[in-house]
């Protein structure tokens, strides 16, 4: 049984009776990902109540669901018409939300192919800072009245607004998928990555660990047999193809130690970098995990050096400091400002995504 | 804090003024890079949408970045309005100039800087023209996937500007989806990079909140876009359907198989005889509509979509079905397309062409209604669409120089994108509200949503001096809007010059 509850005239309450006494908020779905950044702080909020699915239209590939409907629920009733989430969401526990899942702008192993959170996101209504009920883009694929509000509130954390309802595009599940793994290191993995991305093969995944390159085909049955030619190396067994889902979701043996657990973000074909510590590369080598107990501003100014950028995405038993700001200067001015334009009196997950002051 | 009283400018210029600006503006480029006189104006009195028409005080054309740096500067310390331009083909008057403002062209930024084949982006200056970053990487089988119809003379900087899309939208996305990076100068003049080489960018998605965001946040000054391989192989479909529910039936079905065609377009009987007769592709003239299906990949994979596509297509009632022969066929079926707007300009003095996107469903009851509202006010209109993504064409085809007959096309026009409204759609898919668009954004959303983008635009440019009185209607013009909705044919901006 599919969840339907509507809270909005409870929620909305609850805004304006914060805004009114500037009282901050911490707004939770499932509370699957309160592990991320910094911890929001304020009366809880939670939008899990305000659940299920307002509308799906397969033919159109669109589909609107209140915040809090579970990521699992969504999923069954997409399976059923053979479509999906392209950007395969990772949950990061039970219960994971729509809502949460938008707020964090996180991604799965197909993003680098396919899109990421934000490249789906159609259409929101949220609640800004003053408890105002709006809504932004719709249900069609190209909408161009107004600024992209919706695309703006992917991966705000809630800092802009209370996501309420959500319309996303969703894709046909291909027609055959496998994957290949291939024996690498992870220059040539990186390599490799690369330089078949360039070239016409339907590329929906790719990772390398362990001195293993895995890479997964996606698409119409004959394309995915003649990429298989091209590339060689051998079948992963059947059954075993839940090594993207283990990916997405972090349970791999890899992710679990007690050193922290960085997220490194890179231009693709940058070489490995020397950094001490257990390296797994996927994104076709534009996003890299590092498990280190490093110091954090080498860590930090190495990636910086070679045009990336860090998040320390789980603190280690150690727990050295998350490393300097992420955003500075005029940038992080015009974060505020931004952040004023919707929750002029700061009462939305403040200081969750940047210092707000 | 009131976000909108912040908009307010108090540039109101005496000859004095104009003179210390235009010596000011010579100051920081060269001499002849700074127009003023009404004949080096004329050129920019207007974009695609030729009819409203007005000089700026001056054009400059910078070719550094530290120029437009410069002129930025100077426009914010005396609070004189800046509006941008790329190649001027946008089709909602958003490169419109202000009578006292400055027009700041593109023009001159036309260099690719770089090229990085092994990880598939080009970094360009905003005038590249869209087409020119195709052909720069084509030698490594690379390709930068949005095509608008105009992609030989639009720029790169207009197309994140306007969002713009092509018939390959539907499978690889619009120009949002598609670049990487932008270099950015502020109302003030700062230089601001958004986006970047590498995934996940802290903070909030500023890229996506620039694009599609009319010259109203910043001057763009360079692009990073994302390049794709090309595919191996392309067919292309035609089909005639009997009616237009037939076509629209069949669109809906290829999708729901699991198909997302490269492009999938549809012409209504009169854009198929007028595109027919322009550029003699072979489409079936007594089809109510036909579609063209485009299927791309690796020779096996579009052989066998092509025969899928074939099946659905004769089961929704097609009458006409052609699968190209060769490339040169192939091409010639887009070429009709492609044309299409050309074509209708042979056929009629004039036309409005509206940019509606509604839900697919509801196609052919929208078109139901279109033809009625046509009828209404005796005006003929001709449908070609973005079918797969639901984005419609409609043209109003009218004749200016007959007496009020603009002004019925505009009415008209407006009626139309009030209907895409009420059908859960919307007003602009991809050209934009510029100017011309704002009487239906107030249809489109209520007071608190233009509040707010109101607000947005503040955060960017507190003065309001980038392209002010574009793409968000302020709240007293809405209220006027509404007290005068009732009234056809009412011209929406009387104050402007018209041909
Ligand atoms: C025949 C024809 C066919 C068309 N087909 C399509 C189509 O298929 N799909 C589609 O989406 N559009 C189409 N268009 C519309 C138009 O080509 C696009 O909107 C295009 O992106 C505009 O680019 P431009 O360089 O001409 O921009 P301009 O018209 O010069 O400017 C458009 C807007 O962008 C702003 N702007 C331009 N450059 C910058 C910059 N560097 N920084 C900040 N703001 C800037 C301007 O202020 C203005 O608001 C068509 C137009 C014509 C005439």
């Amino acid at each position: 049984m599919m969840s339907d509850t509507d809270t909005l005239s409870a929620l909305q309450q609850q805004v304006r009776e914060a805004f009114e006494s500037t009282s901050p908020l911490a707004i939770t779905g499932s509370g699957s990902k309160s592990f991320l950044g910094v911890p929001g702080k304020g009366t809880p909020l939670s939008t899990s109540d305000h659940c299920g699915v307002v509308s799906y239209e397969p033919e159109e590939l669109v589909l609107t669901a209140r915040a809090g409907t579970p990521l699992d629920e969504l999923e069954m009733l997409l399976t059923e018409k053979r479509q999906m989430l392209a950007f395969e969401p990772p949950r990061f526990g039970r219960g994971a939300t729509l809502g949460g899942t938008i707020a964090c702008g996180l991604s799965g192993p197909r993003a680098p192919y396919c899109g990421t959170a934000r490249d789906f996101v159609l259409g929101t209504r949220i609640l800004n800072g003053r408890g105002e009920y709006l809504r932004f883009g719709g249900e069609v694929m190209k909408n161009v009245a107004g600024y992209d509000v919706s695309r703006l509130m992917t991966g705000a954390f809630g800092t802009l607004g209370v996501l309420m309802e959500i319309s996303l595009k969703v894709l046909p599940v291909p027609e055959c998928e496998l994957t290949l793994i291939l024996d690498a290191s992870a220059s040539e993995a990186i390599d490799r990555m690369n330089r078949w991305a360039g070239l016409p093969i339907p590329l929906s995944a790719t990772c390398h660990t362990d001195e293993q390159l895995y890479l997964r085909l996606s698409g119409p049955e004959a394309a995915v047999a003649e990429a298989r030619k091209r590339i060689g190396g051998d079948n992963m067994e059947e059954g075993k193809s839940d090594f993207w889902a283990a990916l997405r979701e972090h349970t791999p043996g890899f992710f679990n130690g007690p050193e922290s657990l960085w997220r490194i973000s890179l231009p693709s074909a940058t070489p490995p970098l020397p950094l001490s510590g257990e390296w797994l590369t996927e994104w076709g080598g534009a996003q890299r995990w590092l498990r280190s107990d490093e110091d954090s501003s080498r860590i930090c100014e190495t990636i910086a050096k070679n045009g990336g950028h860090t998040l320390r995405f789980r603190a280690g038993a150690k727990a050295p400091e998350a490393g300097p700001p992420r955003l500075s200067g005029p940038l992080l001015a015009l974060h505020r400002r931004l952040k004023q334009a919707f929750d002029p009196a700061g009462i939305l997950n403040p200081g969750r995504l940047f210092p707000e002051s | 804090m009131n976000p909108v009283a912040n908009n307010s400018r108090s540039w109101q210029p005496d000859d004095t003024d104009r003179e210390d600006l235009l010596r000011e503006l010579r100051r920081c480029l060269a001499a002849d890079s700074v127009l003023s006189d009404p004949e080096a104006l004329a050129p920019y009195e207007c974009d695609g949408l030729s009819v409203y028409r007005r000089l700026p005080l001056a054009v400059v054309l910078p070719e550094t970045v530290e120029q437009v740096q410069a002129i930025m500067r100077l426009c914010a310390r005396l609070k004189v309005p800046v509006v941008a331009r790329g190649a001027g083909t946008g089709l909602s008057g958003g490169a419109l100039p202000l009578a006292d403002g400055v027009l700041l062209s593109l023009a001159k930024f036309t260099r690719v800087l770089e090229i990085n084949p092994l990880e598939r982006w080009a970094r360009v200056e905003p005038g590249v023209r869209n087409i020119v970053i195709s052909e720069s990487v084509a030698e490594h089988g690379l390709y930068y996937a949005p095509d608008p119809s105009s992609q030989i003379a639009c720029s790169i900087g207009g197309n994140v500007a306007e969002n713009s899309g092509g018939v390959h939208c539907l499978k690889y996305g619009l120009t949002v989806h598609n670049i990487l990076a932008l270099g950015i100068i502020t109302a003030e003049g700062e230089y601001l990079r958004i986006g970047g080489l590498a995934p996940n960018n802290p903070g909030y998605d500023l890229l996506a909140l620039f694009t599609g965001s009319e010259g109203m946040l910043g001057i763009i000054v360079d692009v990073t876009v994302k390049l794709l391989p090309k595919p191996e192989y392309a067919q292309v479909l035609l089909a005639g359907f009997p009616s237009l529910g037939a076509a629209g039936t069949a669109v809906g079905r290829i999708i729901a198989e699991g198909i997302i065609p490269a492009g999938l377009e549809m012409m209504d009987n009169a854009a198929t005889r007028a595109a027919e007769d322009f550029i003699h592709a072979g489409y079936p003239v007594d089809a109510a509509a036909i579609l063209l299906c485009e299927l791309d990949g690796v020779e096996a994979e579009v052989t066998a979509q092509t025969d899928k596509v074939r099946g659905i297509l004769e089961g929704c009632g097609a009458d006409h079905l052609q699968t190209a022969i060769d490339e040169a066929e192939r091409m010639r079926l887009w070429a009709g397309r492609k044309a299409a707007f050309p074509a209708v300009g042979r056929i009629s003095p004039d036309y409005y062409c509206m940019d509606g996107t509604i839900p697919r469903r509801h196609l052919a009851v929208v078109l139901e209604k279109i033809s009625r509202l046509a009828e209404e006010y005796s005006l003929p209109v001709v449908n070609v669409f973005h079918a797969g993504d639901g984005n419609l064409h409609p043209l109003i085809l009218f004749d200016a120089n007959r007496e009020g007959e603009l002004a019925q096309a505009e009415a008209l026009g407006g009626q139309i994108l009030e209907v895409c409204v009420e059908m859960g759609g919307t007003i602009t898919g991809e050209h934009g509200v510029g100017i011309e668009k704002l009487n239906q954004m107030c249809v489109q959303f209520p007071e608190p949503e233009l509040r707010q983008f109101h607000a947005v635009k503040a955060a960017f440019d507190a003065d309001g001096l980038l392209n002010p009185g574009k793409a968000v209607p302020t709240l007293h013009r809405c209220a006027e809007f509404g007290a005068m909705h009732i009234h056809h044919g009412k011209l929406p901006f009387p104050e402007l010059e018209r041909f």
